[in-house]
Order: C-alpha cells, then structure tokens, then sequence
C-alpha cells in the first residue's frame, strides 16, 4: 500500500501527465530528427570511407572511431558547455540533436560499410560490366542488397539513439527526464520518474521488439 | 587464317567488298598486356587482336589467365602494362570506360543476377539506365530476348526462384540488352549443373551465327571445336598457341598444348 502511495500516486501522475507528455513530444522529436540525420551522416560516412579519396577515407576513419570511443555525455557536456567559448552558442535542442547525430553517424557508417561489404564482389563487376555509373552501381544495385541486410542492426542503432535522448536533461533540455524530474520536484513525490519510465517503456518496447522480428525474418529470406 | 577466303575469290561489287572490309576490322586490340597481382605475374605481354564478328575460344588450365584476360577487356581488372583498344577506344579508367562498358557484355560463371530485381527489372536495367531507352521500349525488347533464351514464362520470377541453367540464361539475355557489338563470356557453364549445360551451350551457339563478336573463356572442348573460329591456348599467363579449332585440336605444335588435352580427354 505504501509503496504504491509513494511510486504510483495516481493524483500526482494525473496533475503532472501533461508536463511528462509534453517531454515526450521534445524526446521523439530530438530522437527522431537524430535518427534521421545519424541515418544519412552514416551513409555518407560509409561511402567515404570505402571510396572516398585517400586522406578523406583516413580521415572519416579517425571521425568513425574517435566518436565511437567518446562517450555521449562527454561530447553532449562538450558541444553545450565547451563550444560557446570559441563563439559557438547551440541551443539545448541544438547541441543535443548535434552530439547524438555525430556519434549515431560514427555507428551507423560501420553498419553500412558492414553492409557494402556483404554484397558480393560479382553484383559489383555486373553492374559495372553493363557500364552503369558509380553512382547507379551503389543505387540500383549494391545499396538496395545492403540496406536489407542491415535493418536490424540499424533499427537496432536507432533505439539506442532514442534511449540517449535522455541525456540531453543534463543540458537543460526539457525532455521526457526533465521534465519528470521537474514534476517530481515540485509535487514532492517520484512518481513523476515512474510515469516517465513508462512512458520509455511505451516507445521503446514495440522497436524492440521489432528489431526481433525482423532478424528471424531476414534470417528465413536468406536460408 | 581466320578470314573467310570465299570472299575474295568471288567477282566483288562494290557493296560486297565494305561487307568484307568490315568483316575483317579489328574491334578489339590488346598489345603488350601485362597484369601482376602482388608478385604473380597473371598475364605476360599478351598481343591479341579479335576481328568484328569473330568467335574466339580461350582455352587452357586453371590459374593460367584466360579470365583474367577477358575481364581486363572491359577493365574489370586493371592491368598494369600494356594498351588494350575496344573499337579504337583506349580501356582505361574515365568517363570513356563507360562507352566501352555499354558495347561489351559479359556473362559471368555465376552468373551474378541481381536478386533484387525480377528477371525482366535485371534485363532492362541496362537500356533505361544506360542506353537511355524509355522504359516501355526496354521492356519490349528484353521479352523478345527473353523469348529467344527461353524464359519468357519466369519474367516477372525473382532469380532465386529460377534454376542455374535458366539464371544463366537470363544472364546472357541480360548482356545482350545492351545491344553489345562484343559479348565476353567467363566460363558460362562452369557453375552448372551437368544436366544444365546443354541448354546454355545452345543459346551460345545460337548467338555464335549472329554475327556477334565473341570470346569465350570455356572447359567444354567439344563445343570451342564446333562453335569457335579461332582456339587460343594459354598457360602460365601466356598465348601459348592459337589457330583454327582443327589445328589446335587436330595437330597442336606446342608440347603444353599437347599435353593439356592429353589430360583433359584421358577421362
């Protein structure tokens, strides 16, 4: 009885539900802005890395694994707190999206490059030999192969890109954290964190499951 | 020793001798060709020309260039000596690469469809993409390809869906698309299953009277013998003999040629 007076007091979760559902809009929308330019940054990334001249590809390579060894708060607190001093001011919207799409790009150009490399050599040599361009050997042929083989690992990077939203509470961007722990400040009780938990839960839990779905999916397409 | 002799011993018209002109015209010219991979030296100044609509066999054991040979013609490998003329362009990497690509077809061992696209969407890729036809033409005439191979009835199929020998098919219907002036062949029939191996051989035979300039890299000696105008023997990343299907087979003047059949035909 306590416990749930004290975790799951129904009368602070109702008062504080629109402040916890307003988070929730900033979360998605930084998450989801994130993904998609993680999405794209990483396939640029890949490209270069495979076919980009040689002092860009080393280049991107050094980007790939410095980003993938940072931690996502350490540049977050970086990006937000460091960069004004050589005169770059970011919103905490601004600097959160910039973090999470620069390390999300890091580890989505290593699944496409894992993807690209998946296709077989003889799917390049026959579109080159009927003389499509470079660019319509990646488009037409060699993309559309990899891509299906890295939905998961991809949906994958996504959640994780979500779940680190989260961070951004540190840089006083009221998402989905902050604003439960605003709420819970004020009424005095967690059930605000609670609330916020669940409302992950109700994001989060359908993409990974998801993410099963489509690995046993693809692992039948391929047998 | 390749050119028709009929020609010339016949009263010529004017029209007729352009004909025979044209018969003759080296399309494909290799001069000096020199290919390592590290240290192993793959091809050793290889002179080659190939007249337009010649048929042109490439035999020898395995490891001794003959694919290597023919994928540098349309610059799958690069190769790192020499000069290698199609139709008077130089093959080297840059924008003409292309324009060479779009006049040489290749049909590959494992026939590498692409899985992604049906059987009509892998034949039609070429014109729309390439040769620039609309995509109601391109498909017009990859179903009369189609047709002529054989697997009309698999065209909206996917290529795992079909058998190898029908793959393979494809894979030449594929080439032809692009209206090449040569069609490089890599072993079309190593891959297959024996029963498979005939029907491919036919379209290839077909394809061989139609004026289409060839080179076919094969194991199948009985049908080099019956479908090539010329046998080149390699070994060891050199032309170690060529001449006519009889001779080569008949009467080989090399001791390796000789002892290459020997050990193919012993079984």
């Amino acid at each position: 009885m306590d416990l749930v007076q004290t975790f799951f007091k129904w009368e602070v979760l109702v008062r504080t539900f629109p402040m916890l559902v307003q988070g929730l809009g900033m979360t998605i929308a930084l998450g989801f802005l994130s993904i998609l330019l993680g999405l794209i940054g990483g396939l640029g990334l890949a490209l270069l890395r495979l076919y980009g001249p040689k002092p860009l590809r080393f280049l991107t390579i050094a980007y790939i694994d410095v980003f993938r060894s940072l931690p996502v708060l350490v540049w977050l607190v970086i990006v937000y707190y460091a960069l004004p001093f050589v005169g770059i001011t970011l919103s905490p919207f601004a600097a959160a999206c910039t973090a999470l799409t620069m390390i999300s790009s890091a580890y989505a150009a290593e699944i496409y490059r894992a993807g690209i490399e998946a296709v077989p050599r003889g799917q390049f040599e026959a579109a080159q030999s009927i003389g499509l361009s470079q660019y319509r050997v990646m488009c037409d042929v060699v993309l559309p192969q990899a891509i299906r083989l890295i939905i998961p690992p991809l949906t994958s990077n996504c959640i994780n890109v979500m779940k680190d939203t989260a961070l951004a509470s540190v840089v006083a961007m009221p998402d989905l954290l902050k604003q439960a722990t605003q709420a819970q400040a004020l009424a005095a009780n967690p059930t605000p964190l609670i609330g916020a938990a669940l409302l992950y839960l109700v994001v989060l839990l359908p993409l990974v499951r998801l993410v099963g779905l489509l690995e046993k999916r693809f692992a039948q397409g391929r047998a | 020793m390749i050119e028709p002799t009929q020609p010339v011993s016949q009263a010529p018209s004017a029209a007729f001798d352009r004909q025979a002109a044209a018969a003759r015209r080296t399309l494909i010219s290799l001069k000096g060709v020199n290919k390592h991979y590290g240290d192993f030296h793959a091809l050793k100044n290889i002179d080659l020309e190939v007249a337009e609509g010649e048929v042109v066999a490439i035999l020898g054991p395995s490891g001794s260039g003959k694919s290597t040979l023919i994928r540098c013609i349309n610059h799958l490998e690069a190769y790192s000596a020499g000069d290698i003329y199609v139709d008077g362009t130089r093959v080297q990497p840059g924008p003409e690469l292309i324009e060479v690509r779009k006049g040489v077809g290749m049909v590959f061992q494992s026939f590498n469809l692409f899985p992604n696209m049906t059987v009509l969407e892998n034949v039609t890729l070429g014109p729309i993409r390439v040769r620039g036809r609309s995509p109601g033409a391109a498909q017009a005439r990859a179903k009369e390809l189609l047709e002529k191979v054989g697997i009309a009835e698999q065209m909206y199929k996917y290529p795992s869906a079909l058998s190898g020998g029908q793959q393979q098919r494809v894979g030449i219907a594929r080439a032809l698309a692009n209206e090449p002036r040569v069609l490089l062949f890599d072993e079309p029939t190593s891959a297959l299953d024996p029963e498979m191996v005939g029907e491919v051989l036919d379209v290839i035979k077909t394809l061989a009277g139609t004026g289409v300039t060839m080179l076919l890299v094969t194991h199948e000696m009985g049908f080099a013998r019956h479908v090539a105008d010329r046998v080149i023997f390699m070994e060891a990343g050199q032309i170690v003999e060529e001449g006519a299907p009889e001779q080569i087979f008949s009467a080989p003047q090399e001791d390796r040629t000789r002892a290459f059949f020997q050990s193919v035909l012993a079984h």
